[in-house]
């Protein structure tokens, strides 16, 4: 078994509204080390498989069809082999 | 008495919340926005229900950080009436006037219906003009009204007597069936169903009326001792 991660986040040139709002609120409360905040997703699936590279191209299908809107949103995959 | 009704980027139920204190009960209310910094000359404080900051991140996480919030606070340690209804619930449990959270609901569905509740305590000043055990009628309309907290904070809850209101079909899957709560003093509650939406016959039900009668009477009460 593997467990895959996919991190799904706007693209950089397209606005983030619940980004601009939690770093006005982290802002708002004095810190000012943070400049940007992007908020997203992160989609935890299990999946069985042979290889790590067949899951990946799995889960790069299941990411392009549902779980990203490749139009506004980027992904990147994490693959990590369940120990059993 | 006169209550601030507070109002967050989001706040949508804050003209319900005006029109029950002021038309329906004949009280006086003005509406405050989160970025005042005082809330001297108001007697009780009312956070209204909505999407305070688009319930980014989480709802009412940012609304604890709004500058109005510490005058909030610092309202609430005073022993000052506070109420929470919907987001106002959760932006209480976000700043840590009361404990625990609030999830989405079990069946992953917005729900916009009057519900039964059921009266488990009577002491705080919110809640004597209720019997205990008492059912009353008031509508719910959220989408993450799924109450949780710890094992302890549960246990605590019970032994407090903080437990306002419990569900009696419990329609988000909270713990305990739990509708609304209080903190330990009373003075502050939170809760997910709206009484100001039950204060006319022409609502539906004025079972929430007595929320706001009992807070009027015993802040004139306390109000009448002190003076």
């Amino acid at each position: 078994m593997f467990n895959v991660q996919i991190h799904v986040r706007l693209r950089p040139s397209i606005l983030d509204p619940q980004g601009k709002a939690v770093l006005q609120a982290i802002q708002s409360s004095g810190e000012e080390m943070v400049q940007e905040v992007r908020m997203g997703k992160l989609i935890e699936v299990q999946m069985k498989g042979n290889s790590v590279q067949e899951v990946e191209e799995k889960a790069k299908q299941l990411a392009d069809q549902l779980l990203a809107n490749p139009v506004m949103e980027d992904y990147e995959i994490f693959v990590k082999e369940m120990a059993l | 008495m006169k209550f601030a009704v507070i109002v967050f980027p989001g706040s949508n139920c804050d003209v319900d919340m005006y029109h029950a204190v002021v038309d329906a009960l004949g009280e006086e209310a003005e509406y405050v926005s989160s970025t005042a910094t005082s809330l001297v000359g108001f007697d009780g404080v009312l956070l209204p229900g909505g999407f305070s900051y688009g319930d980014y991140l989480r709802c009412g996480a940012i609304a604890r950080f709004a500058p109005v919030m510490s005058e909030v606070q610092r309202f609430a340690d005073e022993g000052k009436p506070v109420l929470g209804v919907c987001n106002g619930f959760q932006i209480l449990t976000e700043a840590g006037l009361l404990p625990g959270g609030l999830l989405q609901n079990e069946g992953q569905t917005f729900l916009c219906e009057t519900v039964t509740l059921r009266v488990e305590n009577n002491h705080s000043l919110f809640l004597t003009n209720y019997e205990v055990g008492e059912k009353i009628e008031i509508p719910i309309a959220h989408g993450e009204g799924n109450y949780v907290c710890s094992e302890e904070t549960l246990q605590e809850l019970h032994d407090n007597r903080q437990i306002a209101f419990k569900y009696e079909n419990n329609p988000n899957g909270s713990m305990a069936n739990i509708a609304g709560i209080t903190n330990k003093q009373g003075n502050v509650l939170g809760m997910m169903p709206h009484p100001e939406r039950a204060v006319e016959a022409l609502l539906g039900s004025t079972d929430g009326k007595r929320l706001f009668e009992s807070m009027i009477k015993n802040w004139r009460n306390e109000y009448a001792y002190h003076a």
